[in-house]
C-alpha cells in the first residue's frame, strides 16, 4: 500500500484553479520531486497533503486514512526555516515532541539525536539568529524529522541558500532523510534529479505532464557525476523542455 | 558634537544640576519659588530620616503595585481575547478605543464618589489607567503574529491553547511588554492623581501638603524626586521581568 495516495485532487482559491484532478502515489521510502512553473499548485499540493488546506475535490490518503493537520506520520519543511527566534536550536527541535505531550527530558534526547543526524549537533544551545542559513535549513529538517515521520514534505527548503550550501545539502539530503518517503517541491531541475527517485512536471493547468526517473538510488558519490553524464544531461534537457512548454502553455 | 554625544546621561545630569544650582544662587531665586538642588537633596534626606517620606511612599507603592498588576492582568486578558477573536475584536474594539479616548483621570472624582476616598478608588484609577496600554499593545501583538509561525504550529498539530502558549504569546512578548512599560509609569501617575482627590497618606497627598498647608517648596521638590524614582523603578521592574521572561522561554 502506498504511503501517500492522492486521487482526483483539485483545489481553487476562489475563482483561481491551481490543481485539477491530480493523482499521485508515493511508496514507503520513495522520494518524489515536483517541478513546475509558479502558480502551478506545487506548494498547495504539499499543504493539502499536510492537511493545512481542504481540497475542493478529490481525496488525500496517508497510510490509508484521510489527511489531517498535525499527523505525526508527516513532517514538513517550509520555504523558510520558520525557527522560533525565542527558542534555542535544541528547543526548536523539541517543540513537536513537547506539543505531543512528551516530557522535556525525553524530548531533548530525541531532538539531540535528530540534530546529530542532520549534522547540527554543535548548535544545540545557539539562538536561530546566531547560525547560518544552511544551519537553519538543517535545524528545520531535524524538527520535521524528530517525530520520525513516514512522509516528509519539503517545500523548496533550500531555495534561499547560497549555491554552494544548497549543493552540499542536495548531495546530503537523500542520506539525511533515509527511511522516510519524501515529496519535494522545487524549481531546480538538478536538485530534483539529485534527491528524487521520480521527478514529476506539474503544468500551469494543475496536472502532471511528465515523469522522469531521478538519480537518488545511486551512491551519493556518483550522483553529481551521473547528473553530468550524457544520460543525466538528457534527463535535464527533457525536464527543461517540459518546464518551458508548460510555462508557456 | 562628537564629544557631546559621548557624554553619559550621568554627566549630563550633573551638568544640568550644576547649572541649576549656579543659576538659582546667582539670580537669588527665592527658595519658595525654586530651591537649589542641594537644598532639595538635604530636604529629601530629612524627609527620609524623620519617616515622612516612607509614611507617604508605602501607600503609593501599594496602589501602584495592586492597581498596576490588576490593570495589567485585565489588559492582558482583554488583549489576548481580542487578539485571538476577530468577531470579539469587531464588537469590543470601538468601545475600547472610545474608553481610551476618555481621560481616565477625569473619572477619578466619580470613582472616589463610588468607592470612597480609601485605597480602593486609587487602586481602581491605577488599574484603569494601566489596562488600556496593555490591552491595546497585547491585542496588536497577539493578532499580528507571523502567519507562517501559526501555520507551522498547525502543521505540528498544536491545539489553539498550545499555539497561544508556544507561539503567539512568546512572539508577542515584546509588544506586550512595551505596553507594560508605558503602563508602569502611568500607574504612578494614576496613584498620584487618585491621592490628590482625597486621602490621608501617599506621595500625592504629600505634594498637596507641601504646596498648601506646609508651604514647604523643598519638600515639594523632594516629593517630586521620590515620585520620579518610583516611576523609574516601576519601569526598571518591567525591564527586569522582560529579561527573566526572555530567559525562561529560550
Amino acid at each position: 500500500m502506498p504511503i501517500l495516495q492522492v486521487e482526483g485532487l483539485s483545489h481553487s482559491y476562489g475563482e483561481r484553479h491551481v490543481l485539477r484532478s491530480l493523482s499521485l502515489a508515493i511508496a514507503a521510502g520513495e522520494s518524489v520531486a515536483l517541478l513546475g512553473p509558479n502558480g502551478s499548485g506545487k506548494s498547495t499540493l504539499l499543504r493539502l497533503v499536510a492537511g493545512l488546506l481542504t481540497p475542493t475535490a478529490g481525496r488525500v490518503a496517508l497510510v490509508g486514512s484521510a489527511a489531517a493537520a498535525g499527523r505525526p506520520e508527516v513532517g514538513i519543511v517550509f520555504q523558510e526555516p520558520r525557527l522560533l527566534s525565542w527558542r534555542t536550536v535544541l528547543r526548536n527541535v523539541t517543540l513537536p515532541l513537547e506539543l505531543a505531550g512528551e516530557s522535556l527530558s525525553n524530548a531533548r534526547v530525541t531532538a539531540e539525536a535528530a540534530l546529530k543526524r542532520v549534522g547540527a549537533s554543535g548548535l544545540l544551545d545557539r539562538s536561530p539568529a546566531e547560525i547560518s542559513g544552511g544551519e537553519r535549513g538543517r535545524v528545520a529538517l531535524a524538527r520535521a524529522m524528530v517525530r520520525q515521520p513516514s512522509l516528509l514534505l519539503l517545500d523548496e527548503p533550500f531555495a534561499a541558500l547560497d549555491a554552494i550550501t544548497r549543493a552540499r545539502l542536495d548531495d546530503e539530503l537523500p542520506e539525511l532523510v533515509a527511511g522516510a518517503a519524501t515529496l519535494l517541491v522545487t524549481h531546480d531541475v538538478a536538485e530534483a534529479l539529485l534527491v528524487a527517485d521520480r521527478v514529476l512536471m506539474l503544468g500551469a493547468d494543475g496536472a502532471i505532464h511528465l515523469e522522469v526517473p531521478g538519480l537518488r538510488s545511486l551512491p551519493a558519490a556518483e550522483r553529481r557525476a551521473a547528473l553530468l553524464s550524457p544520460d543525466g544531461a538528457a534527463r535535464q534537457t527533457r525536464l527543461y523542455a517540459a518546464l518551458d512548454s508548460v510555462s508557456h502553455a | 558634537m562628537r564629544r557631546l554625544s559621548q557624554l553619559t546621561p550621568v554627566a549630563v545630569a550633573a551638568l544640568l544640576l550644576a547649572a541649576w544650582e549656579f543659576g538659582v544662587r546667582a539670580a537669588a531665586v527665592p527658595q519658595f519659588i525654586l530651591p537649589a538642588p542641594s537644598v532639595i537633596a538635604v530636604r529629601f534626606a530629612e524627609a527620609w530620616a524623620d519617616g515622612t517620606m516612607l509614611r507617604h511612599l508605602v501607600p503609593t507603592v501599594t496602589e501602584v503595585t495592586v492597581g498596576g498588576l490588576l490593570g495589567g492582568a485585565l489588559g492582558l486578558l482583554i488583549g489576548v481575547t481580542l487578539g485571538l477573536s476577530g468577531s470579539a475584536r469587531r464588537v469590543v474594539s470601538p468601545y475600547l478605543v472610545a474608553a481610551q479616548s476618555t481621560p481616565i483621570l477625569a473619572l477619578g472624582p466619580v470613582l472616589v464618589l463610588w468607592l470612597g476616598p480609601g485605597l480602593t478608588a486609587k487602586v481602581a484609577v491605577c488599574a484603569l489607567i494601566t489596562l488600556f496600554p496593555v490591552a491595546i499593545s497585547t491585542l496588536v501583538a497577539v493578532r499580528d503574529v507571523d502567519a507562517g509561525t501559526l501555520e507551522l504550529m498547525r502543521s505540528l498539530g498544536a491545539t489553539r491553547w498550545q499555539s497561544l502558549r508556544y507561539a503567539r504569546l512568546p512572539a508577542a512578548r515584546s509588544g506586550i511588554l512595551a505596553g507594560a512599560r508605558v503602563a508602569a509609569t502611568l500607574a504612578v501617575v494614576g496613584a498620584i492623581v487618585g491621592e490628590w482627590l482625597g486621602g490621608t497618606a501617599g506621595l500625592g497627598v504629600l505634594l498637596n501638603l507641601a504646596r498648601g498647608s506646609l508651604f514647604d517648596t523643598p519638600l515639594l521638590f523632594a516629593d517630586l524626586l521620590q515620585i520620579s524614582i518610583l516611576g523609574v523603578s516601576a519601569y526598571g521592574l518591567v525591564l527586569f521581568v522582560e529579561r527573566v521572561v526572555s530567559k525562561k522561554i529560550a
